[in-house]
């Protein structure tokens, strides 16, 4: 069994939990063929494997499609408002070490209005794992472009194609100083639950890229990492301690320059997957390997996993240290301070 | 009969002798005269860089240790560092003192301290004829009259002559007391606000040894910066009893206050206290998430200091990130706090709308100050009334809870805090800057008296089939059960949109939304408040004052003023005002005027009138200061003869 020391303060299981006891009775109200879906079955059926029990489990949520995942799970949840999901789990997480908190959001509710509040749970490193749902598409608005859009992207607010340079999420993440940053695919269950598993082991945040389909207003917009006769080029899967190999004959180099490229095989030697490394350099040289139009040379994988001491920790440890060093608060001391006069009757 | 509990029996002065005992019949040295008085009003007034907050902080601190009743009225400019002696430059402390229970900081300085020409100039126009004025004449160069538009010097061209001028060197003789402390002119002169402070403690009688000891404190680090700033403190005290130029020192004895031990405290020290109070009354661990923001921003910094009551601050990246936070700790079963101003409140209106509707705790701190905008950061006004009242989409009603002086925010903040928790709602707590900034004598409570605000979380399903129903409500309060995560069996998704009632589950039905609707505002129209309290002593009065936050000063001094002419007059004042007290309409209807002062355009005004189809009349200023007794007097003494005018026409 895994062993999970973000998880270490949470209270574990009586017994085996099934992917069952994590549904809710709430019938699921996304449009048939969504990749979310496909998530949510993925997530029921990992959530077991943690060994916690379910009700010392939070899935807190923004606004968007993704966001109404919380009402599926069988666990506390909080379906909050547009963007500020890291924000209401940053309280929760920081106010209780006994629960496991999830963050599901999208990439308008992370990206775009609650771009703040994802950037500082990232840097602070709370103990969160945040679930981001990219579709590349506003889904819940019906079919406006969203900041991972492509640029000249066609669609309802932008009928001459959209102006503005979209987001790459992990490139940001590893700007805004996060410890874990990993990507996966809604369709590759296997894959995804790694990918979790990296994640909930991991002590901090904890970013997850999604890509998931939206059928409905921008269907196919992952398919060259899906289809099997284009996948195997277009995707670059990272293992730790292994060669950063692409498809068949193909591999990821370090240039002269310092610099990443793709290489064939016969030329230099491919990097090896450091997600353990100190810097964030490689990692961020990584994510812009991936052509931002059409995906190819995209990495799948924990790209960044490294130790920093964890907010809520450190905001625990001063709470101790404190009645340490003062003794526990005695209220009554505190209101008189050091300067009373006394009136006689 | 008043004693200091941190001082020596005898009240030091700086030599070592009382300075009562060496004013009346010091040996070896000639008395002079002591004027009793029952009350005075002194004015501080500088740069910002002078040093006049700490200076009016001081001597506020040494005035309440000698047992006056006492009122303050800091006020300064956004600037951290304005242009050294220029008019907006310029920050002064106003202290009311008096040997009995008095209201506001007063009207008018019967004393100013001018550091120098800018601070004269600001001042001069509050000071009536007669009123002393003591000012550091090193500072009236040629150059810093020009700077405020001074052609001639004050001091010399007689335009002072209406009051009783006393020309200090205060820098000079600064200077020379320093002169062997080793110090670089520089931070010698910077000594100046303390020579100053010395001389006023001497001029009213003030103990001076918790000021020596604050400094020695406050220098801990920087011992030779402490002993010059005593020095230069006692230096004050020696030069206004051997100079003639102070002819007289003033006595003021101790106010009569109700028996009990005192303190002094400001606004913001007082809310903090009662979060914490309200924390460890609760039995719940304080999470305050706050962005700074002035004037609010001391109440972060307070709470920061105790971590040892197990309170939790956290400095969010925003005033969203502050309330969302608070209200993340909120369901995980902590007391949830907000803290901020009203620029804040706008920021975080959506997710108190969210608060309302997940129907948690949670207590939202709104520390007025001038708007729209950024308006005037560090001025008061009372201007957030109707935001707090309506200043979200939907129906969402917020209570609101306004304290109405400086330590009544210590059980303000309780109150809201019992609110909150009784009701499961987000609460206002509308203080201002006056109140913040402005201190005045508290008589501890007793703890063990405070109120019970201890909750039962849910711990068992409450529906049928061992379901947990999160919107089942307790049929008297109509709160929800606060079900925190970690408890089996009550897992539950709650959120923004509408909620089925009972399940929480997700409803788009028409007389389910009406009905939700109706229910969350039938809950906060029935929250229990205290009636409101109608002081008219007469019992014929025809006039009704009714205030509400930190007008009651002012609005006090006003009705006694007023009282003591003859009028009759009926006052009211309310802390509550979401929900109304449930007596409220029948006091209107009593009154056959019914006169509303406030720090804003009519605000109160505007839902008395709309609840109560009553012609409240509005008087109104946004002045970014409070007040003045005379002021409200006047309109008082207007609409009584306004009463009579109609009656003999």
């Amino acid at each position: 069994m895994t062993d999970f020391p973000a998880l270490r303060l949470v209270p574990k299981a009586d017994g085996p939990q099934s992917a069952k006891d994590f549904k809710t009775d709430q019938e699921v109200r996304w449009c048939p063929g969504c990749g979310d879906y496909a998530i949510l079955a993925a997530v029921q059926s990992f959530m077991p494997e943690l060994g916690i029990r379910r009700e010392n489990t939070v899935f807190v949520s923004g606004i968007g499609c993704s966001s109404r995942f919380p009402y599926y799970m069988n666990t506390y949840g909080m379906h909050s408002i547009h963007g500020r999901a890291p924000a209401i789990a940053t309280g929760l997480a920081a106010s209780r070490p006994d629960l496991s908190v999830w963050v599901v959001t999208g990439d308008g509710d992370a990206l775009s209005i609650g771009g703040n509040h994802l950037i500082h749970a990232l840097r602070r490193n709370v103990n969160l794992k945040i679930l981001l749902f990219n579709n590349r598409i506003y889904g819940l608005t019906k079919g406006q472009y969203s900041p991972t859009s492509e640029v000249g992207k066609i669609t309802k607010s932008t009928p001459m194609g959209s102006l503005d340079a979209p987001f790459n999420p992990l490139s940001l993440a590893l700007g805004a100083e996060a410890t874990f940053v990993a990507r996966t695919i809604d369709s590759d269950r296997q894959h995804l639950q790694s990918v979790l598993r990296a994640a909930a082991r991991h002590e901090g945040t904890a970013l997850v890229e999604i890509y998931q389909n939206c059928n409905i207003f921008n269907d196919g917009a992952f398919e060259i990492l899906k289809e099997p006769g284009t996948r195997d080029e277009a995707l670059i899967r990272l293992e730790h301690g292994q060669p950063v190999l692409v498809g068949a004959d193909r591999h990821v180099v370090r240039g002269a320059d310092g610099e990443l490229r793709i290489a064939p095989r016969s030329e230099g030697t491919a990097i090896v997957h450091d997600a353990h490394a100190a810097g964030p350099s490689t990692a961020f040289a990584l994510t812009r390997l991936a052509d931002a139009d059409t995906l190819h040379h995209t990495p799948i994988g924990v790209l960044r996993d490294v130790d920093r001491p964890v907010y809520d920790a450190l905001m625990a440890e001063q709470l101790t240290r404190a009645e340490q060093q003062q003794g526990r608060g005695d209220l009554a001391a505190l209101l008189a301070g050091s300067s009373t006069w006394t009136v006689d009757a | 009969m008043t004693s200091q509990v941190d001082q020596s029996e005898a009240v030091d002065g700086p030599d070592g002798e009382g300075p009562a005992a060496s004013a009346r019949s010091g040996p070896g040295r000639p008395a002079k005269p002591i004027r009793r008085l029952d009350r005075v009003i002194i004015r501080f007034a500088g740069d910002s860089g002078d040093g006049m907050q700490l200076t009016g902080d001081r001597f506020t601190s040494e005035t309440a240790a000698f047992g006056n009743d006492l009122s303050t009225l800091p006020n300064f400019p956004a600037e951290i560092r304005a242009p050294a002696g220029t008019l907006p430059g310029v920050s002064s402390f106003q202290l009311h003192f008096a040997d009995h229970d008095i209201l506001t900081p007063g009207d008018a300085p019967d004393v100013l301290v001018a550091m120098n020409p800018a601070a004269l100039k600001a001042n001069l126009p509050d000071l009536p004829a007669g009123a002393e004025i003591i000012v550091n004449t090193d500072e009236f160069t040629k150059r810093a009259l020009a700077k405020v538009g001074y052609a001639a010097s004050p001091l010399e061209d007689g335009s002072l002559e209406a009051f009783r001028l006393h020309p200090v060197p205060l820098t000079a003789l600064t200077l020379e007391a320093l002169k062997d402390s080793g110090l670089a002119r520089k931070d010698a002169e910077r000594a100046k606000n303390m020579f100053a402070l010395g001389l006023l403690s001497w001029m009213y009688h003030r103990p001076t040894h918790g000021t020596e000891l604050f400094l020695r404190q406050k220098f801990a680090k920087k011992p030779q910066i402490a002993e010059a700033n005593v020095t230069a403190f006692r230096a004050g005290w020696n030069f206004g009893e051997t100079t003639e130029d102070f002819a007289v020192s003033y006595e003021v004895p101790p106010a009569k206050l109700a028996p009990g031990t005192y303190r002094n405290i400001s606004g913001n020290l007082a809310l903090s206290y009662g979060l914490v109070a309200a924390g460890e009354r609760s039995g719940l661990p304080v999470f305050l998430g706050s962005y700074p923001i002035t004037p609010a921003s001391d109440i972060l910094h307070e709470l920061s200091r105790h971590k040892n009551f197990g309170v939790r601050t956290f400095q969010a990246e925003d005033e969203i990130a502050g309330i969302g936070a608070a209200l993340g700790a909120a369901f995980g079963g902590a007391l949830g706090v907000t803290t901020t101003s009203g620029p804040g409140v706008a920021l975080k209106s959506e997710t108190i709308g969210l608060a309302v509707s997940l129907e948690l705790p949670l207590v939202i701190v709104d520390i007025q100050r001038g708007g729209p905008s950024t308006g005037l950061p560090t001025k008061t006004e009372q201007a957030d009334l109707l935001q707090a009242m309506f200043g979200r989409n939907g129906e969402a009603p917020v209570p609101i809870v306004a304290p109405a002086t400086p330590a009544e925010c210590f059980t303000a903040a309780l109150d809201a805090a019992r609110i909150a928790l009784t009701y499961r709602t987000p609460v206002f707590l509308l203080s201002d800057g006056y109140l913040a900034n402005g201190s005045e004598p508290w008589k501890l409570p007793e703890v063990d008296e405070l109120p019970d605000l201890r909750v039962e979380f849910a711990t068992e399903p409450n529906g049928p089939d061992g379901a947990f129903r999160p919107y089942q409500r307790d049929p008297h309060t109509l709160a929800r059960p606060w079900a925190v995560p970690g408890t089996p069996g009550l897992e539950h998704r709650i959120g923004g949109i509408e909620k089925q009632d009972g399940t929480g589950n997700i409803s788009y039905d028409p007389a389910n939304h009406d009905f939700m609707v109706r229910t969350r505002q039938a809950k906060v129209d029935n929250i229990v408040v205290p009636d409101v309290e109608v002081d008219d002593p007469s019992g014929e009065a025809r006039v009704l004052v009714l205030g509400w936050g930190s007008t009651y000063g002012p609005i006090t001094a006003a009705v006694r003023r007023v009282r003591a002419d003859g009028g009759r007059v009926a006052q009211a004042h309310l802390r509550h005002l979401n929900p109304f007290p449930a007596n409220l309409g029948a006091v209107l209807e009593r009154y056959e005027k019914v006169i509303v002062p406030e720090m804003n355009l009519g605000q109160l005004a505007l839902l008395l009138r709309a609840e109560y189809l009553v012609d409240a009349q509005s008087y109104n200023q946004v002045r970014g200061l409070p007040f003045k007794a005379a002021q409200l007097a006047d309109v008082l003494h207007a609409a009584l003869g306004s009463l009579d005018a109609e009656e003999t026409r």
